[in-house]
């Protein structure tokens, strides 16, 4: 068990090494003077090499590695170009409103996704089953930005029952933080509940083969207690794994969502440093969102192996 | 067996599905049909753009700034009296290449990639952390941040998209390559003197043409969603070409008052995505029978 944990943990850091070394070599490979694309088009060789000395970009490939590298492992994600502020506090700044949709909009997958799922496979090939099925592929066609203005013009525009856009702290007003996120919420959400019911409609439709279904089902048990104590709870592990890994896409989906609502969280904060060329934030917020990334992954395999003493390997 | 002894088999094999019967499993599975005939006529629509309307995308016309649909524009007009029904007639022919581009770019690089990985171990444990690695950064992120780098175009815009795609190829081609190294015939192959180029294209890449083709129908899918989400960012496409994107990032500053700018692009961009979705559906059904019935 315990060189299990080892293991996992160490494995996430070579994930996190080249996730860094990518950052790095992003920058100094493209096409073209990274200092003179930050600069912008009406700089003058003046600026670009002011840049270019403040990026340390002058220096050898190796020693500018090493010295980042140690900068990173010193919570040290140097400072924005344009604002001239350190990136780690700029991007805390940011983090709440990106981190409550994010949140709010797993909850809400999970909560329609796996109720969906389930019953899509307990009634596998009925209309009810192909409705669900039909509906989780259109969730993935509709771009999140038409169903995100559908909603905007339906329930603030039209009926007046939602705020148009913009984000309310917790603290600020706890009513209003909850009535600012419901819109983006369902706007996100559907495509992750499309994935996740479809996952869990998968791993069930396999579950509910397995002979220790018929034999409960054989003794006698009530069929919700089959589908759910049984089959729900066996079929969780990919269901939870597409949860952690999902999170790539929600992640995505965010940046654009933030967009769609005047959220001012993480994606609004990238937008503005892709605009500006500001790239010591765009590096962070990279750094940033995958290590959350890695973590959370970490985190669900970690606990599975805890749970189900199938999984270690 | 040569390619002439192909030919010597009857054309009709005893037992191979007939013209009949396949028609009969269209009608009973319509939707990849459907999916397809819809794709078709959104092809149709972008090809031929100039001869269905009498709009220039470009043209403006001050005075008839943001006309709800009517006789004269269709689809009504955009901020600077542009007719919408032409410029969403021409945005289809951006997301088609950008989605073609990306799809048949990703595939290509990812078979390289997933076959190297696959087959030689030393490569595959470096190939494999940096695929990893590129994986644990959201695509949409990651072309975001690629966008960032030069002057934007639609080739920049095509190869933002097509990086974060790889590693899924490369996984999936690897997992086969994996597969089907173990399998006895190809160890008779080896045995029998075949060298490692043609093993490799004479029997190993036949296996991952099935599943590629079907991933490479979602991959075309996601990469028009992408190129459609990026430029409505305003890091995409270059905003004087009128992608579907970028109509719908002009257009959002008067969702209140005008929203055929978003309403009718986007409903051909869902559209699209929703015809390739199907036909991907339909052809890992009929190609990848095993993939079918997990998910």
């Amino acid at each position: 068990m315990g060189s299990y944990v080892i293991r996992r943990v160490l494995a996430t850091l070579p994930v996190m090494g080249v996730v860094a070394v990518i950052v790095f070599l992003m920058l100094r490979l493209s096409p073209g003077d990274p200092a003179a694309i930050i600069a912008g088009d009406n700089a003058t060789s003046q600026d670009i090499a002011q840049i270019r000395e403040y990026l340390g970009l002058d220096q050898p490939l190796g020693e500018q590695f090493v010295r980042w590298i140690g900068q990173l492992l010193t919570g040290d994600f140097g400072n924005s170009i344009y604002l001239n502020r350190p990136v780690l506090g700029l991007i805390m700044e940011r983090v709440g409103p990106t981190l409550a949709l994010s949140i709010s909009t797993m909850a809400f997958a999970i909560l329609l996704a796996i109720p969906l799922g389930v019953l899509a496979a307990w009634r596998a090939g009925s209309w009810g089953d192909q409705a669900i099925m039909a509906m989780s592929v259109l969730a993935f066609s509709v771009p999140v930005f038409l169903i995100g203005y559908g909603l905007v013009i339906g329930f603030s525009l039209e009926l007046e029952l939602l705020p148009v856009q913009g984000f309310v702290s917790l603290s600020e007003s706890p009513i209003g933080f909850l009535r600012h996120l419901v819109l983006p919420t369902v706007a996100l959400g559907l495509v992750y509940t499309a994935l996740l019911a479809r996952i869990t409609r998968a791993t069930m439709l396999e579950t509910l083969n397995e002979d220790f279904i018929r034999t409960a089902r054989a003794k006698g048990l009530a069929e919700p207690r089959v589908l759910i104590l049984h089959a729900l709870k066996n079929a969780s592990v990919p269901i939870v794994t597409t949860i952690g890994t999902g999170i790539a896409l929600l992640i995505g989906g965010v940046v654009v969502t933030e967009s769609v609502f005047a959220v001012p969280g993480i994606g609004r904060l990238t937008i503005d440093a892709v605009l500006q060329r500001d790239y010591p934030v765009i590096q962070g917020v990279i750094l940033v969102i995958a290590g959350v990334y890695v973590l959370v992954n970490l985190a669900i395999d970690l606990t599975y192996s805890l749970l189900d003493p199938r999984i270690r390997y | 067996m040569a390619a002439s002894d192909i030919a010597a088999v009857p054309a009709t094999i005893p037992g191979a599905p007939r013209r009949a019967s396949r028609l009969r499993r269209v009608a009973r599975r319509p939707l990849p049909a459907i999916g397809a005939t819809l794709l078709a006529l959104l092809v149709l629509s972008a090809l031929a753009a100039p001869w269905l309307t009498s709009h220039d995308p470009f043209e403006m016309n001050v005075v008839d700034r943001l006309m709800p649909p009517n006789e004269t524009y269709w689809f009504g007009t955009d901020a600077y009296g542009r007719d919408i029904f032409t410029r969403t007639l021409y945005g289809g022919r951006v997301s088609l290449v950008i989605g073609a581009s990306v799809a048949i770019a990703s595939t290509v690089i990812g078979l390289f990639i997933g076959v190297l990985a696959g087959y030689f171990r030393l490569a595959d444990a470096v190939l494999m952390r940096i695929m990893d690695g590129l994986m644990a950064i959201p695509g949409i992120l990651l072309a975001i941040a690629l966008m960032s780098l030069t002057r934007a175009s639609m080739w920049v815009v095509i190869v933002a998209i097509t990086i974060p795609e790889v590693p899924r190829v490369v996984r999936l081609v690897r997992a086969v390559v994996l597969s089907v190294r173990e399998q006895v015939y190809i160890q008779a192959a080896s045995a029998i003197g075949t060298r490692l180029p043609r093993l490799m294209i004479k029997h190993i890449l036949p296996n991952t043409f099935a599943p590629l083709i079907v991933q490479a129908t979602y991959i075309a899918a996601s990469a028009v969603l992408v190129e459609s989400y990026l430029s409505f960012l305003g890091v995409g496409t270059p905003p004087e070409i009128p992608s579907w994107g970028n109509i719908i990032a002009e257009g959002r500053l008067y969702v209140q008052i005008a929203f055929w700018n978003i309403l009718f692009p986007s409903v051909f961009l869902a559209l699209m995505v929703l015809s390739i979705n199907i036909l991907g559906d339909g052809l890992r059904d009929m190609l990848d029978p095993r993939l079918a019935r997990r998910i």
